[in-house]
């Protein structure tokens, strides 16, 4: 039964990541990426890691994702207007790429004992509570910058996409501000 | 039947590479951004992988964090993709080199 839903989430996974990369259109693209955050969401709660699972969906496909669609909205990007990458570089980067799976593959496989496990996830791992005991103790530093992290972000953001102040008489204030 | 740890490395691995893929080929400033995501997507995997094989929380919390820290990405790299715009009326990477050489 897990073999069966890893397999058609691994699958939807994998597929879905390719649209994504290959195609053209961002909106398109988006929503492919949305398939893959849900399939990984599915995987994360297979792997003992519910609350994961629901943060993934609510922040990425609720937030992120959101914010993505927004922007490529607001942009009227559509189609991309030039062409990939050249032949030649996108051949090294297939060579580049399949080196990488492979060198992650031989890692990953070095370092888990092989074979099937005969149990599940323990239920102590799968506690939410256990969860939020080593988040908010062993944890709670990180936990605090992360939220001086966010402040900053969103200050940086709002002030990098804000409309450039009016009434300078220019077009373009910041590349005459660039020249010395 | 419960499925190895391995499989879902070896899962991530391939997501990790066709997201690396991706952010070198593609010249849109959008789609690179998503495939980074991809690519943060495949890590997560990895980490919430080896906290099922350690039978530990850790990997967890640092999912937890990495997921904030894509949030604050997204945010500013959108919001700079927009200031571009204001400036140049496209976000094509071909034609944004002004840091390239």
């Amino acid at each position: 039964m897990e073999l069966l839903v890893f397999l058609i989430f691994a699958f939807l996974a994998v597929a879905a990541s390719l649209v994504v990369v290959a195609h053209k259109n961002p909106v398109y693209s988006t929503m492919a990426l949305v398939v893959t955050l849900f399939a990984v969401a599915v995987l994360f709660v297979l792997l003992g890691a519910p609350f994961i699972g629901v943060l993934q969906v609510l922040i990425y496909t609720g937030a992120i994702v959101v914010l993505f669609l927004f922007v490529i909205m607001l942009l009227n990007i559509g189609r991309e207007e030039s062409q990939l990458a050249g032949h030649k570089a996108q051949f090294f980067t297939a060579i580049f790429g399949s080196v990488l799976f492979g060198g992650l593959v031989i890692l990953a496989l070095s370092s888990v004992r092989m074979g099937a496990q005969s149990d599940g996830p323990s239920l102590a791992l799968v506690s939410l509570k256990g969860l939020a005991t080593t988040l908010f103790t062993e944890y709670l530093l990180p936990f605090e910058i992360i939220g001086l992290l966010l402040l900053v972000a969103v200050i940086g953001a709002t002030v990098a996409a804000r409309r450039p102040p009016q009434g300078e008489g220019s077009v373009h204030p910041q590349k005459e501000e660039a020249q010395p | 039947m419960t499925v190895p740890v391995s499989w879902y490395l070896m899962l991530a691995a391939a997501l990790f590479a066709i997201g690396t893929i991706g952010a070198l080929t593609r010249r849109n400033g959008i789609s690179i951004f998503l495939s980074i995501e991809v690519m943060l997507n495949a890590a997560n995997l990895t980490l919430i992988a080896y906290s099922r094989q350690l039978d530990s929380h850790t990997g967890q919390v640092v999912v937890f964090f990495v997921l904030a820290v894509a949030a604050a990405e997204a945010a500013v790299g959108l919001a700079l993709f927009i200031a571009v715009f204001r400036q140049r009326h496209t976000i094509d990477l071909n034609r944004i080199n002004l840091l390239r050489w």
